[in-house]
């Protein structure tokens, strides 16, 4: 019995040393969308950088928000996200060193075959919305703050629908913020927002026979690799305004003093090299390009 | 950022903001009434059970006691495959809407209460129910005084499952979907918080929840009290 305990408390340790040990060893903790990790991009991008550079990568999946959130908390390194603008604030703001363009895909709106509002008629995004709205069609969102849902906003605003901005004032520190929001004006009946991740939306669209907007990889896996298949059709895209970069972000070492800067920065400079733009280029999911580099001309 | 989180809180009390109250709203309707329905089943199952001697009753036990532990993904799951739209129950449209999350939240209570409530009534003397049979009581009245005896337990019984159904998220979030304004309760909206990094928002909801339980338990409390004067 003594002899027992004694080796398990040994074996607790060897594998806390050994833990530890593992730890100091080059790992990277990542925050990034789950658009990335939920498409398989991470699952061949990141086993080569491991070959290329010994380092491995910790992925934190969620939502656009909650990883900057992370980057801003200096709870990891380096994050992988799609918002340009609020990537740019958060180099700006000084959480992050620089932001490397990595890639793009594109968002589309998708909607039941039978289409009420006539949405496949029109001839770009604006028009799309326009529709979904003058007819009343229902409409899920996002509304989780996430890249996609950060999109759909700018999208609604751009687009000629009347528009509401919904605002919450919190405490941070000794400031009040506003937590913002926009969506269609008098929609209640029509616009939901359910505040959950992509995939979830989809099938909750599907459910619904509703219009919602999603980016092209999530679409692609819920059409062509899920039994029963999402029951949902391209109806718009190809705008201008539905592209969707991605970038990639170190956090500030000046900042967050224990984070493993150059760890970052060799991920960073990887991904944007000819090998990572590569890799990402010749990405098939179900037979389908679903990323463009963007670093690097094709 | 507990301080902050306290202070949104008031804040968003106090500006009595549309859509804190339309959540609350929202969970108490559900809470109320999957703890009803329930009760209305739970507890005649936990009388018939307590007082009725028959083959398998421990095996009966066993499982009651067994459901307590019944994760509220297994339940999620179960009734959304039901009552999604391609489920057995796809025409009645009720995934996704207030009554989901209610036939969800009954099944997860329904042992609880039932489990309760036979610990509640086997814990009464054996003598009321002999002194009622002596008194010429029929079944019924036996059943009442049993029932009067064992009040204190039946309400804790309900208290517990109120409890349990008010700060329960995995059905509330699989059944309900969270959509803003229909389903989204007060822990699906702390959930989403927390998704997008807004801690600050997602604890003061959690004390506004915490408000709301505390309030009801005093309710609860003052009509224990009540009872017990009564009785006196």
């Amino acid at each position: 019995m003594k002899t027992m305990s004694v080796l398990s408390i040994a074996v607790l340790l060897s594998i806390l040393v050994g833990s530890t040990v593992y730890g100091e060893d080059k790992v990277l903790s990542m925050s990034t969308t789950t658009s990335t990790q939920a498409s398989g991009l991470l699952d061949i991008l990141l086993p080569e950088f491991k070959k290329d550079s010994g380092i491995d990568v910790k992925v934190i999946a969620k939502g656009t928000g909650a990883a900057i959130r992370d980057g801003m908390d200096g709870n990891v390194d380096l994050i992988f996200v799609h918002a340009k603008a609020r990537e740019e604030a958060f180099v700006a703001e000084g959480y992050g060193t620089k932001r490397y363009a990595v890639m793009h895909n594109d968002f589309i709106i998708i909607g039941p075959e039978d289409d009420p509002a006539g949405v496949a008629k029109t001839a770009d995004v604006n028009a799309a919305l326009k529709a979904i709205a003058a007819n009343g069609s229902e409409f899920i969102s996002r509304g989780d703050d996430s890249g996609t849902h950060t999109k759909e906003q700018t999208l609604w605003k751009e687009s000629g629908v009347p528009v509401m901005e919904m605002k919450r004032t919190i405490v941070k520190g000794d400031n009040k913020v506003d937590v913002a929001f926009t969506e269609p004006a008098d929609a209640d009946k029509w616009y939901r927002s359910i505040g959950q991740g992509m995939g979830k939306t989809l099938t909750y669209a599907d459910e619904k026979r509703a219009y919602t907007m999603t980016d092209r990889g999530t679409y692609i896996k819920y059409k062509f690799g899920k039994t029963p298949a999402l029951d949902l059709t391209i109806l718009s895209e190809g705008s201008e305004g539905l592209a969707n970069p991605y970038g990639v972000i170190p956090v500030n070492p000046d900042k967050f003093p224990e984070i493993k800067y150059d760890l970052a920065k060799a991920f960073a400079e990887w991904i944007v090299s000819e090998r990572g733009q590569t890799l990402i280029g010749d990405y098939r999911l179900i037979g389908k390009q679903l990323f463009y580099p963007d670093a690097i001309p094709q | 950022m507990l301080l902050d989180s306290l202070k949104s809180a008031f804040l968003l009390l106090v500006s009595l903001d549309p859509e804190l109250f339309e959540i609350v709203g929202v969970s108490l309707n559900v809470s109320f009434f999957s703890t009803l329905a329930a009760a209305i089943i739970g507890l005649p199952l936990g009388f018939v059970v307590a007082f009725h001697s028959f083959a398998g009753k421990r095996f009966t036990l066993t499982c009651l006691n067994t459901l307590l532990a019944l994760p509220t993904v297994v339940i999620g799951l179960v009734v959304y495959s039901l009552i999604s739209r391609r489920g057995v129950l796809g025409p009645l449209e009720l995934l996704y809407t207030q009554k989901a999350i209610i036939i969800g939240q009954v099944i997860l209570i329904i042992p609880l209460i039932t489990t309760l409530t036979i610990a509640a009534i086997s814990k009464i003397d054996n003598r009321y129910r002999n002194t009622a049979l002596t008194l010429g009581a029929n079944q019924r009245q036996i059943a009442w005084v049993i029932f009067r005896e064992a009040r204190y337990g039946i309400v804790a019984a309900i208290i517990a499952a109120f409890g349990r159904v008010i700060a329960e998220v995995g059905i509330s979030m699989m059944l309900g979907g969270n959509a803003k304004g229909f389903t989204r309760t007060m822990t699906t909206a702390m959930a989403l918080e927390y998704d997008k990094g807004e801690f600050i928002l997602a604890v003061a909801l959690g004390m506004i929840l915490m408000t709301c339980a505390f309030a009801i338990n005093m309710v609860f409390h003052f009509f224990q009290g009540r009872i017990k004067t009564d009785a006196v």
